[in-house]
């Protein structure tokens, strides 16, 4: 991070906070209160995720209750079409979404990664042919692109996951090739090569630490880009399938019973929204600390 | 100009092939035989029946030669039939297109009227109150699913007003306003989040004009803050916002389809998911097809729309 921004003024700006301000406080670049927002609600929909048994009252399919209740304070949300807490699957939901979500990233980071890597590392045919694979790609809207993959590969979880992952992986290959381009052209690169460094090393050493803040910066953006795409293939049908409660799939059946019980379509489309917009807001934070020259999306 | 527009073109051709390559080569490498699903899985169908169909299907050529006649198909204007209702699958297609079509554009028309100036007011109050609410709204903005924006405003009408949509599509041509009365929801939904990314984008493009020589120097000239804002930098500052509201007019495309599910519109997006479900290959195909092709003309209008309005790109 230190060498990305090696700027002259922030550098001073560093030294100053860092001689200002006690060791307790974080430096100045770092108070960033949309940022933090985001960090916070992630954070705590993590939490939610990991700790679902001890905070759910209910357990997510147990059909102990009257059904379509409105909420009370036995049943925070109400329950839904089977008479399941809503409260609880929600609670529930939120590892799906995170599952999903980061995995697909993941895969995404992974072929796109690699690809861009090797194109923008080598150049010439390989950099050819991947950026053709990669344009026609992005010839497709992304949703359609999944919808079709998830629902050729059969609606489940995982398929959703790999959809997901290939639809987003472009994205990653052009900013990575894009990054290591920009490296590449550098005198320390130079350098390092006469020395007689490796290309594993100088990949490894060199030009890994130097795209680091970028795509950090993109694998947040896209995890909230990747939790609404899931929601929305579980709420058509092609995601993670009933009974397991998923955000998008309670949407779903919400649309049938909403004249009777409107609270249904309510909080599982808040959830999304909350855990979306935290992620955006983490992105936007870490953009302005990591990588000013970003900024300006 | 006619040579960057030639040039563009002659670039569009490989991306086409590639695209129907990678459409084939999805629905032909997925498991599961199409076949077995046409006849039933559930083995009354003879074996002999089966290769009958294959041949007939054209399914124990070569693949290679699969690809082939398909592409010649479709160049001759013959994407195949349904397999579910045996009606032409250009037919189903093109009646589909003017939904998704209008949709996306009165989405686009929607997003922009608005984000446009509060893009402005953004810049020029920045760092305000005003600015600081419109960055994030434009962050929650981004972040709402546009189904469950959609689910909502049914829910609200219903309640409401107790207006529910018309299970029919009413034509424009045939009743302007019942067409327009059908549509506006879908659209708004549609627009919510590009009216966030239009909005961010206004508001860079429109700091970096603002702080340029020429604003300055008209500043300094003593012209009023208006003309400056409107001549000057507005007009300047449009032409790369334009550049991303018309890329996004072709993910509108793709995002009609979720929409178009909540409210019942038989759009592209909706024909592609119920093709999938009911496993009607020749739809899937032409139907994915089809809006890939859509959204690649639409980039190289884009693309030819910002070289004639900013010269200087043109030699690049």
């Amino acid at each position: 991070m230190s060498v990305v921004t090696t700027t002259p003024d922030v550098i001073t700006e560093g030294r100053v906070a860092r001689a200002e301000t006690p060791w307790w406080r974080f430096p100045k670049r770092w108070r960033n209160p949309i940022g933090i927002a985001g960090a916070i609600i992630v954070l705590f929909t993590a939490l939610m995720a990991i700790f679902a048994p001890l905070i759910a009252p209910y357990e997510p399919s147990a059909q102990g209750a009257i059904r379509l209740l409105p909420p009370s304070w036995d049943h925070l949300m109400g329950t839904d079409e089977l008479g399941r807490d809503t409260f609880s699957r929600i609670v529930y939901g939120s590892r799906v979404s995170l599952q999903v979500g980061i995995l697909s990233v993941a895969i995404a980071l992974a072929i796109g990664g690699i690809l861009g890597l090797v194109a923008g590392y080598f150049g010439g045919w390989a950099d050819t042919w991947t950026m053709r694979l990669v344009d026609i790609m992005f010839a497709f809207p992304g949703i359609v692109l999944a919808i079709v993959i998830s629902g050729l590969l059969g609606p489940s979880r995982r398929n959703a996951m790999i959809a997901i992952g290939i639809i987003y992986a472009p994205a990653f290959a052009r900013v990575v090739r894009g990054a290591v381009l920009a490296v590449k052209s550098e005198a320390y690169m130079e350098a390092a090569r006469v020395l007689g460094a490796s290309n594993a090393r100088l990949v490894r050493q060199h030009v890994v630490p130097n795209i680091l803040a970028p795509l950090i910066v993109l694998t947040t953006l896209y995890l909230s880009s990747a939790i609404l795409s899931e929601a929305a293939l579980s709420f058509l049908g092609l995601g993670t399938q009933p009974p397991e409660p998923t955000w998008g799939g309670m949407l779903n059946i919400a649309r049938t019973y909403m004249e009777i019980s409107p609270w249904m379509a309510v909080f599982p489309g808040l959830a999304i929204a909350i855990l979306v917009l935290g992620f955006n807001f983490l992105g936007d934070g870490l953009r302005d600390i990591l990588d000013p020259r970003l900024r300006e999306r | 100009m006619s040579k960057y527009i030639a040039q563009r073109i002659a670039l569009l051709i490989p991306t086409l092939i590639g695209m129907s390559l990678l459409i084939f080569a999805m629905l032909r490498l997925l498991p599961g035989d199409v076949v077995d699903i046409i006849a039933g899985t559930d083995g009354t169908a003879s074996s002999a029946a089966k290769e009958k169909l294959r041949e007939s299907m054209g399914l124990n050529d070569p693949v290679p030669v699969q690809y082939v006649k398909w592409l010649g198909n479709l160049l001759t204007g013959d994407p195949g039939k349904s397999m579910r209702s045996g009606e032409p699958v250009g037919e189903i297609l093109m009646r589909a297109l003017p939904i998704t079509i209008e949709l996306a554009i009165l989405g686009l028309v929607f997003s922009t009227i608005v984000a446009i100036p509060l893009g402005v007011i953004s810049a020029v109050k920045r760092d305000t109150v005003f600015d600081f609410a419109s960055r994030v709204g434009g962050l929650v903005g981004l972040s709402l699913p546009n189904f469950w924006v959609a689910t909502l405003m049914l829910l609200f009408t219903s309640k409401v007003f107790g207006w529910t949509p018309s299970i029919r599509f009413i034509p424009f041509t045939k009743d302007p306003i019942g067409n327009l009365e059908q549509m506006i929801l879908p659209s708004i939904a549609l627009a919510i989040p590009l009216m966030a990314i239009t909005m961010r984008m206004t508001r860079t493009t429109m700091l970096e004009v603002l702080g340029q020589d020429y604003v300055r120097t008209a500043n300094a000239k003593g012209l009023a803050p208006q003309p400056i804002l409107y001549r000057h930098a507005l007009k300047n500052a449009l032409i790369p916002v334009i550049t991303v509201i018309g890329f996004q007019l072709g993910g509108l495309m793709g995002s009609a389809a979720v929409v178009e599910v909540v409210f019942g519109l038989n759009g592209v997006g909706n024909t592609l998911l119920q093709a999938i479900f009911n496993r009607d290959y020749p739809l899937v195909q032409a139907a994915t097809l089809y809006l890939a092709v859509v959204f690649v003309m639409i980039n190289l209008v884009v693309d030819v729309l910002y070289a004639w309005l900013d010269p200087r790109i043109k030699l690049g």
